[in-house]
């Protein structure tokens, strides 16, 4: 295996420490992933001053939650109304919000999705089973600089009362992504 | 002009095959060994994120096409560690290292790890005023293509270059990947969102009322007053 010798050879170089390596993989592995998207979803649900503050200055706002860092250096926050679906993308490689979503699954590095999410969004909805009502409108975010989007999606109607950690539930990696919606309750 | 990792709005990939949440985040061991790996190699500071992009990127139309998601990072890898003098060509392909390396102190620890991806690198720097205001209409420039370098990195994919914007926002000033991919320096420049069209971009098939945006450069820009 080619990596395994690349990595054999840096190692007896003395310019990588495997057990570095072994804590990048658990961090990105263990710690890091769409939980913490989704704990930043649904305090904007519950938390009307935080969903300003989010929608203001995204990165200030996660930040303060603690979710920075690589590939999260800058961040916004892309809001989902009756009017308007946001959905996210970049067709030049697979750029994404390490922090709060984690590594990106493979759809969403495949060719498939970057060529054909800007041209055809809603036929690349379709194949997630998302269709969208007839005046929605789609924006499509491609991520060609450092700044990374994050969808908040639309509170699933019937969750009135709820706390914050059961609709943190309800919060799905795609729907963050803008390919997928909220788990109804 | 085309070139093979500039695909948005290419024709003929099939569908999208969406995946089950919480399915392992690697699917193979040695994918967050190539991940990780790379991260690490990074961390001797011999390249910056650029750089690194450019170097997958300029895997040959045939490689970048057959190679997994995975495979592109590893060799690309492997080309900047030579290109950079990490390893010898020797080296990488005897597998067997001449020495040690003098850059062996800037070797990532695994207790430094969580500070440094928990730190990042910010890419927001000072720099020039902004030529464009919210509102101000844009057009993009044809072809996109690298000004500095020729064949160099750039961040205008194909598919938008040549076509009538909208200033969205402003995100201040942002390191320039054209300039900073090829050693010439940060070279901050203002980033704007801008919007386009789906119509003006891919004509009478798209929808009336959506929407691509994409984050450009200011060079990327010029004023459009039709």
């Amino acid at each position: 295996m080619r990596v395994k010798a690349l990595e054999t050879l840096l190692v007896e170089k003395g310019l990588v420490d495997p057990a570095a390596l072994d804590e990048i993989i658990d961090t990105y592995q263990n710690r890091i992933g769409p939980k913490n998207g989704a704990i930043v979803v649904a305090k904007a649900w519950c938390d009307p001053a935080f969903r300003s503050a989010l929608l203001t200055n995204g990165t200030k706002a996660v930040s303060d939650l603690g979710f920075y860092g690589r590939q999260g250096e800058h961040i916004t926050i892309v809001e989902n109304t009756p009017e308007q679906h946001n959905m996210v993308v970049c067709t030049l490689c697979s750029c994404y919000p390490w922090p709060l979503l984690g590594i990106p699954p493979s759809w969403y590095k495949s060719d498939a999705y970057r060529a054909r999410a800007v041209r055809d969004p809603r036929a690349v909805l379709a194949e997630f089973a998302v269709t969208l009502p007839e005046g929605q409108a789609v924006r499509v975010w491609d991520s060609t600089a450092e700044m990374r989007y994050l969808v908040l999606p639309m509170r699933p109607k019937g969750t009135e009362g709820w706390s914050q950690e059961m609709l943190a539930e309800l919060v799905t990696r795609d729907s963050m992504v803008g390919t997928g919606l909220p788990k109804s309750p | 002009m085309t070139r093979v990792h500039d695909m948005g709005g290419r024709h003929g990939d099939g569908p999208v095959v969406p995946e089950a949440e919480g399915r392992p985040v690697f699917d193979q061991d040695w994918h967050g060994r190539a991940l990780a790996l790379t991260l690490a190699a990074g961390a001797l500071g011999q390249w910056n994120l650029d750089i690194s992009r450019h170097a997958r990127e300029r895997l040959s139309p045939k490689d970048y096409t057959q190679f997994s998601y995975y495979e592109k990072w590893i060799s690309a890898l492997a080309d900047l560690l030579v290109e950079r003098g990490v390893l010898s060509r020797d080296e990488l392909k005897t597998l067997v290292p001449d020495g040690p390396s003098d850059l062996a102190d800037k070797k990532m620890l695994a207790d430094s790890v969580a500070g440094i991806l928990a730190t990042g690198a910010p890419v927001d720097r000072n720099g020039p005023a902004p030529r464009f205001d919210v509102g101000d209409k844009v057009r993009t420039r044809l072809p996109a293509e690298n000004q500095f370098v020729a064949g160099g990195h750039t961040r205008l994919p194909g598919y938008a270059a040549g076509h009538m914007g909208r200033i969205l926002s402003c995100h201040g000033c942002h390191v320039f990947p054209d300039a900073h991919a090829h050693g010439l320096g940060e070279d901050p420049r203002p980033i704007y969102a801008v919007s386009f069209a789906a119509k003006e971009l891919w004509g009478d098939h798209a929808k009336e009322g959506d929407e691509v945006i994409l984050d450009l450069w200011e060079p990327y820009l010029e004023p459009c007053n039709g």
